[in-house]
């Protein structure tokens, strides 16, 4: 007897008793697409994090002061020394020292109350010079960026990001041309920036106060020429590796420490989607791991019906048997069935899931990427717990001895 | 006359233990059919009827003796070899017709073909014609609960034809029949052997053994009588 034969058999008897075939597909079918799904949705918040960041800027170093190490060797937390200045800025920006870096914004960054005659909002002052724009992917909406002779003056001029923009200015009136306070210093707000786009992670983004990096020094009070961040261009992607090299040796040269006693770091988009990827990937596993276990779980409903099918059809088993059937072709043929159940629960199970990927997004506003792989793997896992769960009972009705299963009433 | 033998047995016994309590259904039965024989096989229920027609039919080995069907000794045989066996040698039509209620007609008739590895197309054919051979050849797309009892009996008789096999060993096969069907089955066995075929065939009733051409009579384990019948 061969293969096609024995499929047709199964399938024959797949189809002779369909409510109880759907009943047990189910418990595949759920499992399976709450597999595909899980691990599209991982998928799709990792892409979604990659587009986040990439549209930031993906030839972007970040140089962050790191944790500044005390006479006594205690080790300050993060952001506890600004060991960063305008000067290491600066001599980032040497053509001839840093060749690979195209652009550099140095930043100063607080949290401020800004108000207005009739309300207040508490934002992110940002201090930045004229190349914020460039480096950081930003536009202006309306009205325009601060120039550099207003950075060197340390003119009074603010750029708003759009959230700010619309909790302080609410109605028609366009902000620009308006005055804002800042600890008792009347700014006026020369321009709007544009949206970044997204929600999510872009709420910081959006919501800022952008001035001149001399005037957030006045407005803070800060004497030093300290700065909270340094965003760093790269001349192109291929530049990112080489000017990372060349900004850590200009720094710890500059700083006179040693790679181990480095007061800075510097970190990179792609340093930035592996951590985020690191969570999502977490969080993929963790509910995976119960889409799975609820795939174990169909697979033992497989096992249940196929042995309670078995125990019903043990008068056939018998007729098969003394016609002819083999213990080998009775075996084979009820894990036929048993595979054909899981494969089917499979299929079925990768259309749920095609579909939750249409609708799923609009409804969670979360991004569902379906992998083909994925769906070959569940596909594949499907038909391996068919046949893995259909072994014990295929192997109960080949044992069966001819005369007991036709004497059974 | 000289017809090859096709069943003999020798010192056939068939002891079934249950526990500590030991029962011996067949106590050395020596019996030999010769091809184109029709013989019934008569006794009492608990005569150890069934237990040799298990043993005639491969389905199940004896303790002790020997089973040479066709020439081939079938009494050490494993039970995937005895599976081969019974599709290539034997046709068996059982009292509860034993019919797949799923499959049409002519799919129960070609079962057999399909263990045997015979070809799809040519399957259909063969199952088509044993089907018209036992008078149902415009039902052979019905499924057993469209068919009489007496129709669905024909329909076994012609699955245990189709192979065309060594023996066609019959169980009780108008047990389940009125007198109207049973008629019919009977005379498609007389028409079978008349053919050629072998037939054995058990029963407990003696007008059903009365149209064999030879009668062994079971009893308590071993043969009593092995006599012709007479043509009435």
């Amino acid at each position: 007897m061969n293969w096609i034969e024995t499929l047709r058999t199964a399938w024959d008897a797949v189809r002779s008793h369909r409510l109880r075939s759907i009943l047990t597909m189910l418990g595949i079918v759920i499992g399976i697409a709450s597999v595909i799904l899980t691990v599209g949705l991982g998928q799709g918040a990792q892409d979604k994090v990659k587009d986040q960041i990439s549209a930031l800027g993906s030839n972007l170093l970040i140089v962050s002061p790191g944790s500044s190490t005390s006479s006594s060797g205690v080790r300050g937390g993060f952001g506890s020394a600004s060991t960063l200045t305008l000067q290491d800025a600066d001599a980032i920006g040497d053509a001839t020292a840093v060749p690979d870096v195209a652009a550099v914004a140095p930043v100063t960054s607080s949290n401020t109350e800004v108000d207005t005659t009739s309300t207040n909002w508490t934002t992110s002052l940002v201090g930045a010079t004229t190349a914020w724009p460039d480096v950081r992917k930003r536009t202006v909406s309306s009205g325009r960026f601060f120039t550099a002779k207003e950075v060197e003056s340390g003119a009074k001029v603010v750029v708003l990001g759009p959230d700010t923009a619309s909790e302080l200015f609410s109605g028609p009136v366009s902000p620009v041309g308006q005055t804002v306070t800042v600890g008792g210093t009347q700014l006026t707000v020369i321009g709007v920036l544009a949206s970044t786009g997204s929600s999510s992670s872009g709420s910081s983004e959006d919501d800022t106060a952008i001035t001149p990096i001399s005037t957030a020094k006045a407005l803070t009070g800060s004497t030093s020429s300290s700065v909270s961040t340094i965003y760093v261009e790269a001349r192109s992607d291929a530049a990112l590796s080489p000017a990372y090299q060349e900004i850590n040796a200009l720094l710890l040269n500059l700083h006179g420490v040693t790679a181990d006693s480095a007061d800075f770091s510097i970190s990179s988009q792609d340093s930035l989607v592996e951590t985020a990827n690191a969570t999502n990937k977490t969080l993929t596993v963790l509910l995976g791991g119960i889409a799975a276990i609820s795939l174990l779980v169909g697979g033992i409903g497989v096992m249940n019906i196929m042995l309670v099918s078995v125990t019903e059809r043990i008068r056939e088993i018998g007729l098969r048997k003394a016609l002819g059937a083999t213990p080998r072709v009775i075996r084979r043929q009820f894990l036929v069935e048993a595979s054909l159940l899981g494969f089917a629960g499979g299929v079925v199970g990768i259309l749920i899931a095609a579909a939750g990927a249409q609708f799923l997004p609009g409804l969670i506003d979360q991004p569902v990427s379906l992998s083909v792989a994925a769906t070959l793997a569940a596909l594949g896992t499907a038909l391996a717990l068919g046949i893995g769960f259909g072994v014990y009972p295929a192997s109960r009705a080949a044992r069966l001895t001819p005369i007991d299963a036709l004497r059974s009433e | 006359m000289s017809r090859e033998i096709v069943v003999a047995l020798s010192g056939v016994r068939k002891t079934y233990r249950s526990g500590s309590i030991e029962f011996e259904a067949l106590r050395g039965v020596d019996m030999s059919i010769a091809e184109g024989e029709y013989v019934a096989v008569v006794g009492p229920s608990g005569s150890g009827k069934s237990t040799l027609m298990n043993i005639l039919g491969c389905l199940d080995v004896p303790t002790d003796g020997s089973y040479h069907l066709g020439g081939e000794d079938v009494s050490t045989m494993t039970e995937a070899d005895l599976a081969v066996v019974r599709n290539r040698r034997i046709g068996f039509v059982f009292q509860q017709f034993n019919l797949l209620p799923s499959l049409p007609a002519w799919r129960n008739v070609e079962l057999p073909l399909v263990y045997a590895g015979v070809h799809r197309s040519e399957r259909r054919d063969r199952a088509v014609e044993a089907l018209t051979r036992v008078g149902l050849g415009d039902r052979t797309d019905n499924r057993p609960g469209e068919l009489s009892g007496g129709q669905q009996q024909r329909v076994a008789v012609a699955r245990a034809l189709v192979t065309e096999p060594d023996i066609i060993l019959a169980d009780e096969p108008t047990g389940n029949l009125d007198s109207a069907s049973t008629e019919a089955v009977l005379g498609l066995l007389d028409e079978l052997h008349e053919s050629g075929r072998t037939i054995v065939l058990i029963t407990h009733e003696h007008d059903v053994a009365a149209r064999a051409n030879r009668n062994l009579t079971i009893r308590d384990g071993l043969i009593t009588a092995d006599e012709p019948v007479m043509a009435s």
